[in-house]
């Protein structure tokens, strides 16, 4: 997972870059909270860009981060979905709860 | 005698989820041979996948056992056989009920079934509790048209 944080719009962005499956989520799941409580973000972007593979773990996922950023008064958004990656979301119905970010934003972010 | 299929494979793991992604390969290789479109090609994987975390996770708990599969190739179907001896399903309806999980703790999100349902043309379950569960899955290969392979050809040789 990569992490990027933009202090000005206390925005934190994580980049995930492995497969979602049972197996490894359990450590994507780790990684996220520790970065959402070390950095108080009012809004966490999780960035599929780089996901090859998701299966309904995925969902779980988004869920329990769902969840933990709202604890901390932060809200949730996604970017980068591929056509498998939002098949699986929709199916959920988390994309009424969770938005799908404009990541179009990032430029203008970075620059 | 002569099988009524064209190719077969089997293949046995123990229960240990680091070999979720290894069965979703080895069946995704498996199924190339029907020159599938990467979406179908992913379909198949994230059902496979799906299928074998629910052996590992809820029928051997994540105890120790052999998760078994069977896959075989009839025209440009493939059918898909993934099962184990755990502790099997008490309600089948129930389990297969979007969002419904035995595990709302281990952040499971009860879609496993609804995922398998949809990315497969067919889904059975068979299980006895105490002896184990079997889900049987195929889908058919859709044949190609040629503007649909000139693409793909063009996506792959970009790349």
């Amino acid at each position: 997972m990569e992490t990027k944080f933009y202090e000005k719009d206390k925005l934190l962005v994580l980049k995930i870059t492995e497969e979602i499956d049972d197996h490894n989520v359990k450590k994507i799941r780790g990684k996220a909270d520790y970065e959402i409580e070390r950095y108080m973000p009012k809004k966490v972007i999780l960035d599929f860009d780089s996901v090859t593979f998701m299966d309904s773990a995925g969902i779980g996922l988004i869920i329990g981060r769902y969840k933990f950023a709202k604890i901390i008064g932060a809200k949730l958004e996604v970017a980068n979905l591929s056509k498998n990656v939002q098949r699986i979301f929709e199916m959920s119905g988390i994309l009424k709860l969770v938005p799908i970010w404009d990541v179009s934003q990032l430029d203008i972010l970075s620059n | 005698m002569k099988e009524d299929f064209d190719n077969e494979m089997k293949l046995e793991f123990i229960s240990k989820s680091s070999n979720e992604a290894f069965a979703r390969a080895a069946l995704a290789a498996f199924a190339a041979q029907l020159d599938p479109t990467i979406e179908e090609l992913s379909d198949i994987k994230t059902a496979v996948s799906e299928a074998v975390t629910n052996c590992i996770i809820h029928g051997y708990e994540n105890k120790q056992g052999i998760v078994k599969i069977m896959a075989r190739l009839k025209e440009d179907e493939i059918i898909i056989e993934i099962s184990d001896k755990g502790k099997g399903i008490e309600n089948i309806d129930m389990a297969k009920e979007p969002l419904y999980t035995t595990k709302p703790n281990l952040e499971r999100s009860g879609m496993g079934f609804t995922i398998m349902e949809s990315f497969m043309d067919t889904m059975e379950i068979e299980s006895i509790v105490g002896l184990g569960t079997k889900i049987t899955m195929s889908k058919k290969i859709k044949p190609k048209n040629q503007e649909e392979e000139d693409n793909e050809f063009q996506m792959i040789t970009k790349q």
